[in-house]
C-alpha cells in the first residue's frame, strides 16, 4: 500500500490482562470503536508505528507526484492536462494534510522529510517504476490509485482520529482520481491500434507492481497482527490483494485488455479468482532501493528542496522582520 | 464592432499567453521549494489552462473553420502562437518564476478589469471569470516578491537579477496595433501597471530599471525566442505523432 512493511513493537500483541490499567483503557477504547486525540494517552510502540505509517503514506504522496507530473507537460488535451494537474495537486494536499496528522503525534514535517531525503523513510515501491507512455497515466489512475483505496476506504475507521479524519477527505479525491485513470485507460483501449498496445503495455508493466502496494502476505506478521489489534491496519494484505483483483479483472475484460498472468481464473469454490503472486524478489530490491527510478526519484526530490533552500530562508528571514517592525510599531 | 479576424486575432493572444504561461508553470510540479508552493504553482497552471480552453475556444467558433481549442493549442507551429515573449521566458529558478508571474499578473489584472463589460458579451463573461482568479494570482505573486525581495541578501540578489533580466519584456504588454485597438487598447493601462508595480517593487526593496527597451514580436508572431519552440516540440508531442488519435 502507500504504507508497506510498517513494523510496529516487534513483540506479540498482548491480551487485556496483561496491560496496566492506563494501557488497558487504552485497548478497550479502541476495541469499543473510540477514537484516539492527540492529547490522549498511547502506548509509545502505537505513537511510533502510526508515525512511520502516516509519514511513509505522506511522502508517497509527495514522490507520487513525479511519475504523473512527467506527463503534465505533454499532457494531449488541454483537459486531460487540466485533470492531471488538479489530480497530482490534490497528491500534494493529501500529503499535507498527513504530515499535519503525523505532527499531531509530536515529529515536525521537516524532520520527516530530512528523514525522506536521506533515504531512512521509505514511500510506496510502486513510485519507483517509470512512466513511459500516455497510457501509464490511465494505468497509474486505474490500477494504483485502485490498490491504495481498497486499503484507504477502511482506513477512514481507524482508531486515531486526525488520521481518520484525513482519510475521508483524502479518499473522496481518490475515487475520482480512480475514475479519470479508467477514463484514459477506456480512451486507449477502443483507440486507434497504437494507443490499444500502449495501454496493453502499461497495463503490462504495472500489474504486478500494483499487486506488490499491497506488500508480502503478512498473515504471520507480528508487527500486522499489533497494528490490527490497534486497528491501525484494518485488513491483511492477502486480503486486500484478492479483493483488487476481484474487482480489476472484470475491469480488464470490459476493456478488452489482457492482464499478464496466465493463472488468472475465476475460482467458484472460494468466490475469488485464482491469480500469480508477483516477483518478492523484485519487491525487496526495489525497497533496498534498487526499483527502476529509485535514484531518479530521490535525486529530484533533493534538488528541489536544495535549490528550495534560499526560497525558505529567504521566507522566513521576512517573516521575521515583519514581526519585529510590528512589535517596534506597537 | 471588430472584425471577425481581428477578434480571432486578439483571442489568440489572450488564449495563448494563458497557455504558454500554464505550460510553464506546470513545469514545476513536484519541484517547488516547499510543499504549500508546489499546490499554489499547480493551482494557477490550472486556472490559466481554464482560461485557456475560454479564450482559443471562442476563437475557434469566430474563425469558423472548424478548429476548438486543442486544435488551436496542439495544431499550430511557433510562427502562428500570438502570446507575449515574457511568458514563454524559461522558469529559470523560483524567483525568476514568480517574478515573471508578478509582472504578468499585473499587466493581466488591467487588461481583464478592462475587459469586463466589453461590448462583446463573451469576451466580457470571460474576463469577468478570470479575473476572480487573476485577482488571486498577483496577490500571491506580489507577495511573494516582497518577501523574497525583502528576505535575504541571496534572495534579494536573485530577485533584482530576475527583475533585471525580465524587464525588456515588460514593454511588448503595452504596445498596441490595430488588432489591439479594435479590442482593448492595453496602452492606457500603463499607468495603472505602473502604480501597482512600482508599490510592490518598493516593499520588496527592488530597483526598477530605467531602460525603455522592449523586446517585441510575440503577440504578432513575427519572431518569437528560441524558448517557444521547444516548449511546444514537448507540448505538442503526442498529438503531433498520433494525428488520428482521439485522447
Amino acid at each position: 500500500m502507500y504504507a508497506q512493511m510498517v513494523k510496529s513493537t516487534g513483540e506479540g500483541v498482548r491480551s487485556l490482562d496483561e496491560m496496566d490499567p492506563q494501557e488497558r483503557a487504552f485497548q478497550e477504547r479502541i476495541d469499543a470503536g473510540g477514537k484516539i486525540e492527540p492529547k490522549d494517552w498511547m502506548p509509545d510502540g502505537y505513537r511510533k508505528t502510526l508515525i512511520r505509517q502516516i509519514g511513509q503514506h505522506a511522502h508517497s504522496e509527495i514522490v507520487g507526484q513525479l511519475p504523473e507530473g512527467n506527463w503534465i507537460t505533454r499532457a494531449p488535451t488541454l483537459e486531460r492536462k487540466a485533470i492531471l494537474l488538479a489530480k497530482v495537486q490534490d497528491e500534494a494536499g493529501h500529503g499535507l494534510y498527513l504530515y499535519c496528522a503525523a505532527e499531531t503525534l509530536g515529529v515536525t514535517r521537516d524532520q520527516m522529510t530530512r528523514d525522506l531525503l536521506s533515504g531512512k523513510m521509505k514511500y510506496s515501491s510502486i513510485f519507483n517504476y517509470p512512466t513511459i507512455t500516455w497510457a501509464d497515466m490511465g494505468a497509474v489512475g486505474w490500477l494504483v490509485d485502485g490498490a491504495a483505496i481498497m486499503n484507504q476506504v477502511p482506513l477512514q475507521r481507524t482508531s486515531y482520529g486526525p488520521y481518520a479524519r484525513a482519510m475521508v477527505r483524502i479518499c473522496k479525491e481518490e475515487s475520482f482520481h480512480q475514475r479519470q485513470g479508467f477514463d484514459i485507460m477506456m480512451k486507449m483501449a477502443k483507440g486507434t491500434a497504437e494507443q490499444k498496445r500502449m495501454a496493453q503495455d502499461a497495463l503490462n508493466r504495472f500489474w504486478y507492481p500494483s499487486l506488490m502496494m499491497f506488500g508480502p502476505s503478512d498473515a504471520e506478521s507480528i508487527h500486522s497482527a499489533q497494528s490490527m489489534a490497534w486497528k491501525i491496519k484494518m485488513n491483511s494484505n492477502d486480503e486486500l490483494r484478492q479483493k483488487f483483483v476481484d474487482l480489476t479483472a472484470p475491469q480488464a475484460d470490459y476493456l478488452g485488455l489482457t492482464i499478464p498472468d496466465e493463472n488468472l481464473k475465476w475460482n467458484e469454490e472460494k468466490g475469488g479468482y485464482d491469480f500469480s503472486e508477483p516477483d518478492w524478489d523484485e519487491f525487496f530490491e526495489v525497497l533496498k532501493g534498487n526499483g527502476p527510478c529509485s535514484v531518479e526519484r530521490l535525486e529530484d526530490r533533493n534538488r528541489a528542496w536544495d535549490e528550495g533552500r534560499w526560497v525558505r530562508e529567504a521566507m522566513l528571514a521576512h517573516a521575521d522582520k515583519k514581526r519585529a517592525a510590528k512589535l517596534a510599531a506597537e | 464592432m471588430a472584425s471577425d479576424a481581428h477578434l480571432f486575432e486578439w483571442l489568440c493572444r489572450m488564449g495563448d499567453n494563458a497557455l504558454v504561461l500554464g505550460h510553464r508553470v506546470s513545469e514545476w510540479c513536484g519541484h517547488a521549494p516547499v510543499l504549500e508552493e508546489d499546490i499554489a504553482l499547480a493551482n494557477t497552471a490550472l486556472d490559466l489552462i481554464g482560461q485557456t480552453q475560454l479564450w482559443l475556444g471562442l476563437a475557434g467558433e469566430i474563425e469558423g473553420k472548424g478548429r476548438n481549442a486543442d486544435a488551436l493549442a496542439y495544431r499550430r507551429d511557433v510562427m502562428d502562437f500570438r502570446n507575449l515573449l515574457l511568458v514563454e521566458q524559461p522558469n529559470r529558478d523560483f524567483g525568476h518564476t514568480m517574478m515573471r508571474q508578478f509582472l504578468f499578473d499585473a499587466w493581466h489584472i488591467e487588461m481583464l478589469s478592462a475587459l469586463k463589460g466589453h461590448e462583446h458579451a463573451e469576451i466580457s463573461a470571460i474576463a469577468e471569470k478570470s479575473l476572480k482568479e487573476v485577482t488571486y494570482h498577483f496577490e500571491r505573486s506580489a507577495d511573494t516578491v516582497i518577501a523574497l525581495g525583502d528576505g535575504t541578501e541571496e534572495s534579494h540578489k536573485r530577485m533584482q537579477d530576475a527583475l533585471d533580466r525580465l524587464w525588456p519584456y515588460v514593454g511588448e504588454m503595452f504596445l498596441s496595433d490595430d488588432i489591439d485597438r479594435a479590442v482593448c487598447d492595453p496602452a492606457p493601462l500603463r499607468e495603472a501597471f505602473d502604480a501597482r508595480i512600482n508599490a510592490v517593487l518598493s516593499e520588496a526593496t527592488l530597483t526598477r530599471p530605467d531602460s525603455d527597451f522592449a523586446h517585441k514580436g510575440g503577440k504578432t508572431g513575427v519572431r518569437h525566442t528560441e524558448h517557444l519552440g521547444h516548449m511546444l516540440a514537448v507540448m505538442q508531442f503526442l498529438p503531433r505523432a498520433y494525428p488520428d488519435a482521439q485522447w
